[in-house]
């Protein structure tokens, strides 16, 4: 149910606020998306789309990050109190 | 698939197994929040990756199966008057309630429509304006915000033959209830990813000093759960209780503001009766009193009151991670997928039908050491 697909966003379609929308590449397959909840989205971004609705862009530097975490073992990930 | 594959690379699931049974020093129990993950463990086999002594608890993530049957029963009898077109998801349309599905309402005559979006049901309205539209609003905080967005568009219009139908659930208050009950197992939480990129992970840092619990907010691929699982036990064994982030690509502390602040706007917080788990103070979503005119109960009537669980569906206790599966007298014979006695069993992400998916012809040892172990 919170399945949500991550996927590169094509072009941008519009400005307003709660209407905007792009086309979001998921390898072969394109699909319209609401970019209301992602205002800082820019084509080439990959925007994780979720029921019809970007609701995040995917951060290239942290998802390097997380992936080099065993490589660099025993560092720690972002943590909150 | 970028951002899909490396999460799936065989190779650095393997290193995580490895980590994790290197710094293992005894059993643990550690429950996943969300049913996309129990059906990515289930799936992966992540579970039997583990030291013979983690366990894998399966907690109430799946809004499809903790929705009342009371619900689904009002929603039956709204799709089957006349003159209203009957919107959900596709996973809601087969579950059971009390008196059928929809889908069995479907085959009575009901205008049963399939969506993907609420955006969708609200298009429908738009180009059938003689048609009264309602909207099955189902799923947990990742969901609210698009249900949002399409009631902000409704009134923007001032579009009249829209409604939703809201049953929306909101998960820490869930994480808290289970972690108050004094049979609870829960030794350490995977939150679930997707949720917390809209909510952020605040309201869980007062849940993991409030339980003395570690939390890990984490995503949804082989290697995000294995990195959740390995910094969970990190954190059981140095006898450590905060929230960390495995999921950090796409979730940031304070979570999605923009979406926040339309769910704040088009919804007020109020209790809320889960499946199998009855009802939780403060764990539900309503329509907010500017946003009345869009309820559907209101306008056309019934009350969604939920019947009281019964038979010999396990479920509830499944939700709260006390048992599995296969300690289930009917699971695999008279429950199945084409014909559930409960809901974890009809929608994909509830745990018994990623049990009978992958597992059905080989009752395995975790869930044997598990039962063992209730």
């Amino acid at each position: 149910m919170c399945l949500a697909v991550p996927g590169r966003l094509l072009d941008i379609d519009g400005d307003d606020a709660l209407a905007r929308q792009g086309r979001v590449a998921f390898g072969g397959i394109v699909k319209q998306a609401n970019l209301a909840y992602v205002p800082e989205a820019r084509p080439g971004d990959y925007v994780l789309v979720h029921a019809g609705f970007a609701i995040a862009v995917i951060d290239e530097r942290e998802a390097a990050r997380t992936l080099d975490f065993l490589a660099t073992a025993g560092g720690s990930l972002e943590a909150g109190s | 698939m970028k951002h899909i594959d490396e999460w799936r690379s065989s190779t650095l699931a393997c290193r995580y197994a490895q980590a994790v049974a290197q710094i293992t020093t005894r059993p643990w129990s550690i429950m996943e929040i969300c049913g996309g993950q129990t059906h990515s463990i289930v799936r992966y086999g992540i579970d039997r990756m583990l030291p013979s002594g983690v366990t894998l608890l399966h907690g109430p993530g799946c809004p499809v199966c903790v929705t009342p049957a009371g619900v689904i029963d009002a929603a039956i009898a709204m799709a089957s008057r006349p003159g209203i077109t009957f919107c959900s998801y596709g996973d809601m349309v087969r579950v059971p309630g009390e008196r059928g599905s929809l889908l069995s309402a479907s085959a009575h005559g009901a205008d049963l429509r399939i969506v993907y979006s609420p955006l969708d049901a609200l298009a429908i309205a738009r180009k059938e304006p003689e048609r009264n539209v309602v909207f099955l609003a189902i799923g947990f905080e990742t969901t609210a915000p698009a249900t949002a967005m399409a009631v902000l568009q409704a009134k923007r219009e001032g579009i009249v033959n829209f409604f939703l139908l809201v049953s929306h659930v909101l998960v820490p208050p869930a994480i808290d209830a289970i972690l108050s009950d004094p049979e609870s197992r829960v030794q350490g939480f995977l939150a679930a990813g997707h949720v917390c990129t809209i909510t952020g992970y605040a309201a869980y840092e007062v849940i993991a000093r409030r339980h003395h619990v570690p939390i890990v907010v984490t995503g949804f691929e082989p290697v995000d759960l294995l990195q959740g699982v390995y910094l969970c036990i990190r954190q059981l064994e140095s006898g450590s209780a905060m929230v960390e982030n495995q999921y950090s690509r796409v979730v940031p502390r304070e979570g999605n503001r923009g979406a926040q602040e339309a769910v704040a706007k088009v919804f007020v917080v109020q209790s809320q009766q889960w499946r199998g788990m009855g009802e939780i103070p403060a764990s539900g979503l309503g329509l907010a009193p500017a946003y009345a005119q869009y309820d559907a109960l209101a306008r056309f009537g019934g009350r969604a009151i939920p019947p009281e669980h019964s038979g010999v569906c396990i479920s509830a206790e499944l939700l709260r991670g006390r048992k599995r599966p296969a300690q289930c007298p009917a699971f695999g014979t008279r429950c199945t997928p084409e014909h559930p006695l409960g809901a974890t069993m009809v929608s994909s992400e509830g745990v018994c039908a990623a049990y009978y998916r992958y597992r059905r012809s080989e009752p395995t040892p975790a869930d044997d050491k598990a039962g063992a172990a209730v």
